[in-house]
């Protein structure tokens, strides 16, 4: 009995997902595909932890519905609520729809093998055998941050380099209108909330679902809601500090994965026992690099007196010759 | 009992959802709306999370439901407050 209230559980949430898919894909209106967009990751949360895979369920709910919806949401504010969403022609329309038909079908191909494999080399039994020297008791975070750390350090990558584009293509957006004194009620005493939720998940992330990733994108949320409900609170963040916050995720990866080099022979090959404490200090360093990255990613461009900081004297100067 | 107790609070819950989604789509303009949906699922959420905490023994566990739902309770309030005062300031004009 129960497992059937399960299974319809289960189909009624492929399907709406399915369908919010479809929708968000199919409607003309951007604002309306953005927010289905967010009501889709969200579900999609619901679907991970269905799957029993709450570390997914967590950044999915967190970086997926809720920093990329802001993101999304931030960059059409200028759109007109009907513009169309797509002008391509025909051709271009083709080659899209033919190369995603080609992945749907690679994907669905890897998924069948996957499952149907009987034997050969099983990847999760293998994090199980050597989890005791990973450092920490959580496999997922043992996967990313000892036995594929590299892999991760070259996503600390991705995210700076693409925060460093939008940084060289604008200026930040101008503000929104002062917020109502409800929202700045809430946030006073959501903000202190997010930060220790976030300090909570970096810190669980050693045994139980969380860690770096999440609890980053809990750190964003909490600056984005201090922006939307302060606007003229940005001026005071102390720009130079804020650049050393968007490297000191990939600067302390690499420092301890040569220190690491110079005692074990190879990149990033931890000392078993210093590996928790390595860990911690990496996945710490790189929560702060994060949240920095994606709070500046949602400004959508350099905050004022961004270039100021490392050419004071030549800016005042050419600021004193124009006025 | 006491699941008897539990079954019946999450159902009446899931009714105010229900009635909540069927106010979404059937009144006619913003407000009513907005009305609808944040008081339905305000108490809907309420009897949801009153039937899980006397199915849940972990005491800790209650105690993270009731802040779930104290939270999405303010976030609703002040989301609905906030879309209401666009709308207003928008001369209604959109519904």
């Amino acid at each position: 009995m129960i497992e059937l209230l399960w299974s319809i559980f289960d189909i009624t949430l492929v399907l709406l997902l399915l369908a919010l898919a479809w929708t968000t894909c199919s409607t003309q209106d951007v604002k309306r595909a953005v927010t289905l967009f967010i009501a889709m990751g969200l579900l999609l949360a619901i679907v991970w932890a269905r799957l029993k895979a709450p570390d997914l369920a967590l950044a999915e709910a967190v970086i997926g519905a809720g920093i990329s919806g802001a993101l999304l949401l931030s960059a059409i504010r200028d759109y007109p609520s009907t513009t169309m969403v797509s002008h391509r022609s025909r051709l271009i329309e083709g080659i899209i729809n033919s190369l995603t038909l080609a992945l749907v079908i690679l994907m669905s191909w890897a998924v069948w093998h996957g499952l149907n494999m009987s034997d050969g080399v099983r990847l999760s039994a293998q994090v199980i055998s050597q989890l005791p020297v990973s450092g920490v008791s959580n496999p997922v975070t043992a996967v990313l941050l000892n036995f594929r750390a590299y892999d991760t350090l070259l996503e600390l990558a991705v995210v700076l380099t693409a925060v460093l584009t939008v940084l060289t293509l604008n200026e930040k957006r101008t503000d929104y209108q002062v917020s109502s004194h409800l929202l700045q009620g809430m946030t006073r005493w959501l903000v202190p909330l997010l930060v220790v939720t976030s300090g909570y998940l970096l810190w669980v992330g050693a045994h139980a679902p969380g860690g770096a990733f999440q609890a980053g994108a809990m750190l964003a949320a909490a600056m984005i809601l201090l922006q939307l409900a302060y606007p003229s609170m940005r001026q005071e963040f102390n720009l130079y500090l804020l650049r050393i916050l968007l490297v000191i995720g990939i600067f302390t990866f690499v420092l301890v994965g040569l220190w690491m080099m110079s005692l074990n022979d190879d990149f990033l090959a931890f000392t078993p026992a210093w590996a928790g404490t390595l860990i911690l200090i990496i996945e710490t360093a790189a929560t702060l690099s994060i949240a920095t990255a994606l709070t500046l990613a949602y400004l959508g461009g350099r905050p004022m007196g961004w270039e100021d900081t490392n050419r004071t004297n030549r800016s005042i100067a050419e600021n004193g010759g124009a006025e | 009992m006491i699941d008897t107790l539990a079954i019946l609070a999450i159902f009446s819950g899931l009714f105010f959802f229900l009635s909540g989604s069927i106010g979404l789509l059937r009144l006619p303009d913003l407000f009513t709306r907005l009305h609808a949906l944040a008081k339905a699922d305000n108490v809907g959420l309420a009897l949801v999370a009153l039937g899980v905490i006397i199915l849940e023994p972990a005491v800790i566990n209650d105690i993270k439901i009731v802040i779930i739902w104290l939270l999405v309770m303010a976030a609703s309030a002040i989301s609905s407050h906030l879309v209401a005062r666009h709308a207003l300031r928008e001369n209604r004009k959109d519904d």
